[in-house]
């Protein structure tokens, strides 16, 4: 069944949504990068948010003037226009009072979202049961998605797309450091505007299928996932971009296959599970390449204090560096070193030594302040400056047995 | 309009509504002035999962394991954000964007997958509550209000809103020294001996509390504008804190008091035959009260130097 559902055999609608879903999850990853590297990524909530009292009055509006009222190009205008409406009153509660951005969001999703509910239960006490599919918006609803409906998504997803490669170069520099961008002359509120709108796109193109309280999760978490595995943007831009879009397929496809899986929800665990993993297994940034990291770190110390003490003929109390030397053929079990143990602890002593010569001499400044103890002197000093330093110290005057 | 009627029908939402508004408006004013306002925006949407697993593991809808759930959802969601800040190193904004949209799914899909068709429990009542159907029942009038057989039909949410309007607002009192040295200068406060980590969390802890107890009363939405919009617009008024709490809460009350009514008797006045949303219109009336402060409020402008 999940089979049929992935190569989407499913039928007509299932094959629609699933599509509309990868797009969607792609325009948004990508859109949403850029809100995660400026850190506003929750300004995304108050956006989403804002557009519940615009669908709500395009419908009544469209009623008004005797039409259907559940015309989703129309709602979708009227979504668009309340969330630009949210979004001024954002900028300008942030920029005109002392309010903090992080107050005026709350502020906005609130206040917005509660308006909406007002006009939705206006909208249910006006007739019988023409508001159905109004609620949708909240949680998304694929069941009666229309093939005008999937054009509609995929045409803005395109959209969205397109204006993202034609802007990525001034949104990436203004993410990274505005005030430079301010200094090179490009204008910098325009451009977090464009950025803004393109988030709105996203948002407005995704409440059919995710809802608008989830499709902040959509903007978020591909753009967060995609940030462990590369530091650079455009690669970050990119994964995002397809974590998104991964995310969009499986879960419409996953939401297809059983009954009871609603299609928004199914898409933001989907795109949490990838979190998930790359927060556990990403290499550089993940959690398990920290703990080995960690761990190759502490063997890098007990080494080194057990080599200097075997260098000093000290006996070895702690038994996790006992082990350690034993394990690296360094040392006996009783603690006494092998071969290789005594010509690498000597090794270290005069390592040390040398490091003692280096710190002490004021035109090694620099390199000085590089000794943590776990340096090697080789990675910093070239051969002819060890030697030079060697002729200081004197020969080698026999290891201790 | 006469005692009869509005003591059973009006007075004990107005009351809950009031009382919810409050408790999470006092400490809202600290959670804006510490940058943390969508610590309550998190809490209220990760009390779903929290009610529907409660809901799943007792079977029924009752009140206390409800409000177990919730309160225990909400410690979870606040010890994940931590987590994936510190172990992935991410701004603590996205962080929580990344963890309460995943719980609030989490929660959708359990309440498509168990079988809730019996019972009243479902989105759009954690979202709006229904503060409207909080009436008294067994109230004739004014003079029930000293009539104890009368008075142990009130409905339940209004004692225990009360109860946690009373312990919010002693618990500020209590720590208001604290509270307000670690929120306005943090390294101060440290070198003074205070645990400040201690503090911060509580002050998560008590607005959890609040919000659990107000979403039981009065769904989310209202419980997110208390959080924010009261205290915001009282921050608009005075730069003393003292004063700002105090207009801060009667800014949430009057929100309250004035959403109730608009929503119950506006559309009656407009000519329309049902009312609307009570839990909309009071968040729209604290939006509009912050609208006017932010444009006329004497403290409005940023003073000094903008720090981003």
């Amino acid at each position: 069944m999940l089979w049929d559902a992935l190569t989407l055999q499913l039928g007509y609608n299932a094959t629609l949504v699933a599509i509309g879903a990868m797009l969607l999850g792609v325009s948004a990853g990508a859109a949403g990068t850029f809100l995660f590297l400026r850190k506003r990524a929750l300004v995304s909530d108050a956006v989403s948010h804002a557009t519940l009292p615009g669908v709500a009055i395009a419908f009544l509006v469209m009623v008004a003037l005797g039409g259907d009222g559940r015309w989703l190009p129309g709602l979708l205008i009227g979504s668009a226009l309340s969330a630009w409406a949210g979004l001024w009153v954002l900028e300008r509660l942030v920029a005109r009072t002392r309010l903090t951005e992080d107050s005026a969001i709350g502020a906005v999703l609130s206040v917005f979202f509660g308006f909406g509910i007002v006009l939705l239960t206006v909208i249910q006490t006006l007739g019988s049961g023409r508001q159905a599919g109004l609620e949708g918006f909240l949680l998304g609803s694929t069941a009666g998605m229309l093939m005008q409906d999937a054009i509609l998504i995929a045409a803005g997803g395109a959209v969205t797309v397109l204006a993202l490669v034609l802007i990525r170069r001034p949104m990436t520099l203004v993410a990274f450091d505005p005030d430079y961008a301010t200094a090179r002359g490009l204008p910098v509120a325009r451009i977090d505007m464009a950025m803004m709108l393109l988030v709105m796109g996203v948002t407005v193109v995704g409440l059919k299928i995710v809802g608008l309280i989830l499709i902040v999760a959509l903007l978020i978490i591909p753009a967060v996932t995609a940030r462990f595995w590369s530091e650079r943007s455009d690669r970050v831009v990119l994964l995002a971009g397809l974590l998104g879009g991964v995310a969009g397929y499986v879960g419409a496809a996953l939401s297809a296959s059983a009954p009871n899986l609603p299609t928004g929800p199914i898409i933001v665990l989907v795109s949490f599970s990838l979190f998930v993993l790359s927060l556990l297994f990403a290499p550089g940034r993940g959690v398990l390449a920290a703990v080995l990291r960690q761990m190759a770190f502490r063997r890098d110390v007990h080494i080194r204090q057990g080599l200097l003490a075997l260098a000093q003929g000290q006996p070895i109390y702690e038994p996790l560096t006992l082990r350690l030397l034993r394990r690296a053929g360094l040392a006996r079990a009783d603690g006494v070193a092998t071969d290789a143990g005594r010509a690498r602890a000597a090794k270290a002593l005069r390592d040390e030594a040398r490091w003692q010569v280096l710190r002490a001499d004021q035109a090694h400044e620099t390199v000085a302040a590089l000794y943590d103890g776990l340096r090697k002197i080789e990675t910093v000093l070239t051969p002819d400056q060890i030697a030079e330093i060697d002729r200081r110290i004197g020969g080698p005057r026999g290891v201790p047995t | 309009m006469s005692g009869a009627e509005f003591v059973p029908l009006s007075l004990p939402p107005l009351l809950i509504g009031a009382l919810a508004a409050i408790a999470c408006a006092l400490p809202g004013n600290f959670l804006v002035l510490r940058r943390q306002a969508l610590v309550g925006d998190a809490i209220s949407h990760v009390v779903l999962p929290g009610i529907v697993v409660a809901f799943l593991i007792t079977g029924t809808v009752s009140t206390w394991p409800m409000l177990l759930g919730a309160g225990g959802a909400a410690l979870v969601a606040v010890a994940l954000i931590e987590l994936v800040r510190r172990l992935g190193r991410i701004e603590p904004g996205a962080a929580m964007g990344v963890i309460f949209t995943a719980m609030f799914a989490a929660g959708v899909l359990l309440l498509e997958q168990s079988d809730t068709s019996s019972v009243h429990l479902d989105v759009e009542h954690a979202l709006y509550g229904n503060l409207e159907s909080l009436i008294w029942l067994d109230a004739s009038g004014w003079s029930s209000l000293w009539d104890l057989s009368a008075l142990a039909g009130l409905p339940p949410e209004l004692p225990r809103i009360a109860i946690t309007a009373l312990v919010v607002g002693g618990l500020t009192w209590l720590f208001w020294r604290p509270l307000k040295i670690s929120t306005f200068d943090e390294g101060f406060a440290r070198t003074l001996g205070l645990p400040t980590g201690l503090i911060g969390l509580g002050l998560v802890a008590v607005s959890a509390v609040a919000a659990v107890a107000a979403f039981d009363a009065v769904g989310s939405i209202i419980v997110i504008a208390m959080f924010i919009c009261p205290p915001a617009a009282a921050r608009m008024m005075t730069n003393r804190l003292e004063v700002q709490v105090l207009w801060s809460v009667v800014f949430a009350a009057l929100s309250a008091v004035l959403g109730y009514v608009l929503a119950g008797y506006g559309p009656l006045w407009l000519g329309f035959a049902d009312a609307v949303s009570a839990a909309g219109m009071i968040a729209t009336v604290s939006g509009i009260i912050l609208a006017l402060c932010a444009g006329f409020g004497p403290c409005r402008r940023r003073v000094g130097v903008m720090t981003q």
